[in-house]
């Protein structure tokens, strides 16, 4: 059997192209009724009263809470905790069910209605008065930071939440920079992007009292700790009486593995009103809740010697988190974020200090790629700046400064100066390749002939993330309030048709399909007799959900697990019908045969065997079922090369994507179909944020751009067919070689664009323009007006 | 306050009282439980909710049902004939034109309607008939090769 490596088409797929596919939705319970929120229109105000009275009459209006009938309730908590530079605790002010006296931003849920249809709690919704005092507010991280900014939190004079560094000593980096040839320095904002899965986030809640028993249905990408979060900590309910399931999930991006508060308000009022309630956002809604992404004000600076070595790199970001923290927020800006900052490179000296800032703001929180996006667009934005500056080809610089091959068995992993150890890479090789496709050369003498109004420019970015998070003892260390292991449960049936139960969850990435060619291919046994579920916490075991490009790194590790478990009992069990010694035997093509013989015994009599045990091995249980936990022995590392080619419309600005090419790295793959899907969608992502999307918040906290009227989203007329390949470096700690691929288009992507916008613009005498890069902004540089 | 309207839908006839403030995918999703049409956003601007109307597409949001009275409605439900996907249907599974799903329905309504109008259409055309749907998942590469494949399908089927 050759299914690892095979494009198998989706299983999942028909469900979805018929309209039968089930999001949270699309699911009715008899009786169910229907919540809508009052939101904040101020980004901080403080709330002198809220009058239901009339909404509370109105027709099919079945409860209205506010802040105050809430108030004895925790708020949703952080599981992820990082101690300031001095050994005190991260500040980490409660983030209410529903808010009381004061809304820190806009979009804050001050109340929530219940009624027998969405119409009536829409209409309620309206009729509901609160009585704001309007209070100023901050947005920038920066700005929030100096002296009397407005504050976040009444406790927390400075607007911190926790300051953080990483790397060599600061004096050590300092003096590098000092005595460097040449530094190339960049200021800016890595801008705030808003997920937006397709699928507005939606949550029901539903308490029977006949058995006591609570269920969420939750558009979320991690059920399990949903559940665990609630139990623990929110609400104090009993983990064993309630079940959360995540049905099929409309893209997440990150935005969906938070625990929010809608999803503890509808499981807690379904008990208070002793009937299901459903919520679903608005996209309006989307906008203001959703946890959003990256969001850094950063100075960035690497140092070079004469001959181009990266000699230092020093970098300040200050990180907005928002008002409240979001359920990883702490971590992204500093463990996802700063230990990336070696890069492909050997830059010997690194040190990076993180200021983590409440604004009044939505939270941010991991968005696709997650803090490595933010390290890769500092650091690839330096490195073509500085080729720029110094006037040295951007790729020889790359070459010069790259870490050399190594594999990880033979060689040992690299130590970075930023804690991480790579597992294995070979960086020349992805960047050869994607130069192949480009056909640099040619390239540059056609931009240097280029004479028709236009101008051209090529961008690169050589990007390495970390993935497959994560060996839960490493992140425990820095801060992790949970382990980052997955389980998995083979259960083998007497028929010999196999049930995987996963804690890994598809949102998109297609589970259902790889996991099934992994187990299919394994047993000898047609995929259609292979099922993958996911996504219920009553049938899982327990999971830790699908993020940082972990499913397969991780999940899928731990269904090898089980099945190395259903294989060693399986054998016992043939090597007793066959009469034979264990080590004996040979499994392939689906059954056990007795080496250099034609007795042989199949995957399905053995299963069958194992359920009705009356000839069977002495002392051995009978069953065909095993669960297991496979907890990482170090992160992953996905690498690639990404490169840009744009073209300028000197009379309007315009930046047309005209080519991409992107050559990944992401370790073994099962289903190439999948993966390269996967690395599209990143792209898009990755490129939209370049070119095209990034909120705008006034001063005092309004979304200027909050509706698909006004946010820039990326469609299908912005990019060309992409172009792309990989080179394949096995990982060397994970059964399946695997790496990861969720995240990589998104993280390598957006520098290799505005890199080639730079290029395009060398003669204009200016080394940045902020993204979104635009017409208006383009334009503006090209007519002298920066 | 209330209207009586008589819809067809995938061939069969409604006959329901709503609310005149019910948009016809409200209207298909609650009323007819014809959940595989979505609805990705309050601006009609995802495509999403993406339906034909008397044969041509439309965003199910920006119509209210009582408008649809006595029309043909065809929603994904709909595309599959006799038990066999529709070419788009089956371009989108041959090309793996979709991850999570979600856009997928209206993606398909809307390149049928192009298909029908523009049987041969090149990728930039197909590319701007699919400016009015969002899909967040697959960067769109593969949804505009997923059309092109039907289109070819849909051509040697009528040649
Ligand atoms: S829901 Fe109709 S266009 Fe978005
Ligand atoms: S497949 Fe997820 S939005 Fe298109």
């Amino acid at each position: 059997m050759t299914l690892i490596g095979s494009s198998v088409k989706r299983v999942e797929d028909k469900r979805f192209l018929t309209g039968k596919g089930q999001y949270t939705d699309d699911i009715k319970i008899p009786g169910m009724t229907y919540a809508c929120f009052v939101r904040s229109p101020h980004a901080h105000a403080k709330i002198n009263g809220v009058d239901t009275s009339r909404a509370e009459s109105m027709p099919g209006v079945v409860k209205i809470y506010t802040g105050a009938d809430v108030a004895e309730l925790n708020g949703v908590p952080t599981g992820w905790q990082v101690n300031f530079i001095n050994g005190e605790t991260m500040k980490e002010p409660k983030h209410p069910l529903l808010v009381a006296d004061k809304v820190k931003h806009l979009g804050d849920a001050v109340a929530m209605v219940i009624a027998d249809s969405y119409a009536e709690a829409k209409d309620a919704v309206d009729a509901i008065v609160v009585d704001y005092e309007p209070l100023p507010a901050v947005v920038n991280p920066k700005d929030a930071a100096a002296e009397g900014a407005p504050k976040v939190h009444d406790d927390l004079p400075d607007n911190m939440c926790f300051d953080w560094q990483l790397g060599n000593e600061k004096a050590d980096v300092d003096q590098a920079i000092a005595n460097a040839h040449h530094v190339t320095k960049l200021e800016f904002i890595n801008q705030r992007v808003v997920p937006n899965a397709m699928e507005p986030r939606s949550a029901i809640g539903h308490y029977e009292d006949q058995n006591e028993k609570y269920t969420l249905y939750t558009s979320t990408q991690n059920p399990h700790l949903v559940r665990l979060l609630l139990c623990a900590f929110v609400l104090g309910i009993p983990e064993h009486k309630v079940r959360v399931v995540a049905p099929d999930v409309g893209g997440g991006f990150g935005s969906k593995i938070f625990h929010y508060t809608e999803e503890a308000l509808v499981i807690w009022a379904s008990k208070e009103i002793g009937r299901p309630i459903k919520w679903t956002a608005e996209r309006r809604e989307s906008f203001l809740t959703d946890a959003h992404g990256r969001d850094h004000v950063t100075t960035a600076e690497l140092g070079l010697d004469a001959e181009g070595n990266f000699t230092a790199l020093r970098v300040k970001t200050h990180a907005n988190l928002g008002a409240y923290l979001s359920t990883f927020a702490p971590a992204v800006p500093t463990y996802l974020h700063g230990t990336l900052l070696q890069g492909l490179y050997t830059t010997p000296l690194i040190h990076v200090h993180v200021d983590a800032m409440f604004t009044h703001t939505n939270a941010v929180d991991a968005y696709r790629g997650a803090g490595r996006p933010e390290a890769t667009y500092l650091l690839e934005r330096l490195i073509d700046t500085a080729a720029l500056e110094t006037g040295m080809d951007p790729v020889e610089l790359r070459r010069k400064n790259f870490i050399d091959a190594f594999d990880g068995v033979d060689q040992p992993g690299y130590q970075t100066q930023v804690a991480l150890q790579y597992d294995s890479g070979d960086y020349h090789k992805v960047l050869d390749r994607a130069l192949e496709m480009v056909g640099y050369e040619e390239f540059r003498k056609e931009q240097a002939a280029l004479d028709n109004g236009k101008l051209i420019g090529i961008g690169f970015s050589t990007y390495i993330e970390a993935c497959g998070i994560a060996p839960s003892a490493v992140v425990g260390a820095l801060g992790a309030r949970a382990g980052l292991f997955e389980s998995a449960q083979v259960r083998v049936q007497p028929t010999g048709k196999v049930s995987v139960y996963s804690g890994s969850h598809s949102h998109g990435q297609g589970h259902e399909t790889t996991f099934a060619q992994i187990v299919a291919d394994r047993f000898g046994i047609p995929m259609e007799d292979v099922e993958i579920v996911h996504g219920d916490s009553e049938a899982v075991a327990f999971g830790m959900g699908t993020y940082g490009s972990r499913s397969l790194a991780v999940g899928g590790s731990a269904i090898v697990k089980s099945m190395d478990k259903v294989m060693e009992k399986g054998t016992k069990i043939a090597a007793h019908l066959l009469e034979a010694n264990p080590d004996d035997l040979e499994f392939g093509e689906g059954k056990w045969t007795v080496k250099g013989t034609d007795k042989s015994v199949g995957f399905g009599d053995v299963s069958l065997t194992a359920y009705v045990p009356h000839n069977y091995p002495e002392g051995l249980e009978p069953g065909l079922d095993f669960s297991s936990f496979y907890d990482p022995a170090n992160f992953t590392y996905p690498f690639g090369a990404h490169v840009a080619i744009v073209e300028i419309d000197k009379e309007t600005g315009k930046v047309t994507l005209k080519r991409f090419i992107a050559v990944d790295d992401v370790g073994n793959v099962i289903n190439p179909m999948i993966v390269d899907g996967q690395i599209h969608g990143g792209l898009a992502q990755g490129i939209g944020q370049a070119l095209h999307e990034g909120t705008i918040y006034s001063e005092d906290g309004q979304l200027i751009n909050g509706t698909y009227m006004d946010y820039v989203m990326p469609r299908a007329d912005d990019f060309p067919m992409f172009e792309i390949d990989r080179t394949v470096t096995p990982c060397p700690h994970n059964p399946l070689g695997v790496k990861g691929a969720g995240e990589a288009g998104c993280i390598g992507s957006t520098p290799a664009v505005v890199n080639a916008v730079m290029d395009a613009l060398k003669g204009y005498g200016i080394h940045d323009v902020e993204m979104p890069v635009t017409s208006e902004k383009v334009w503006n540089v090209i007519h002298g007006n920066s | 306050m209330h209207a009586k309207i008589s819809v067809t839908v995938n061939g069969k006839v409604y006959e329901r009282t709503v609310e005149p403030r019910t948009l016809l995918v409200y209207f298909l999703r609650e009323e007819l439980s014809l959940t595989g049409t979505h609805i990705g956003c309050d601006t009609s601007s995802c495509g999403a909710c993406t339906v034909h109307l008397d044969g041509k597409a439309l965003k199910s949001c920006t119509m209210l049902a009582v408008q649809a009275d006595g029309c043909q409605v065809t929603t994904i439900e709909g595309m599959a004939q006799n038990g066999e996907m529709h070419p788009l249907q089956t371009g989108f599974h041959e090309e793996h034109g979709l991850q999570c799903g979600f856009c997928t329905p209206g993606m398909i309504m809307v390149a049928a309607d192009l298909l029908e109008n523009n049987p041969d259409p090149s990728e930039h055309e197909i590319r701007e008939a699919l400016e009015g749907n969002f899909c967040r998942c697959t960067g769109y590469h593969n949804i505009v090769r997923s059309i092109q494949h039907a289109a070819k399908r849909m051509q040697t089927a009528t040649a």
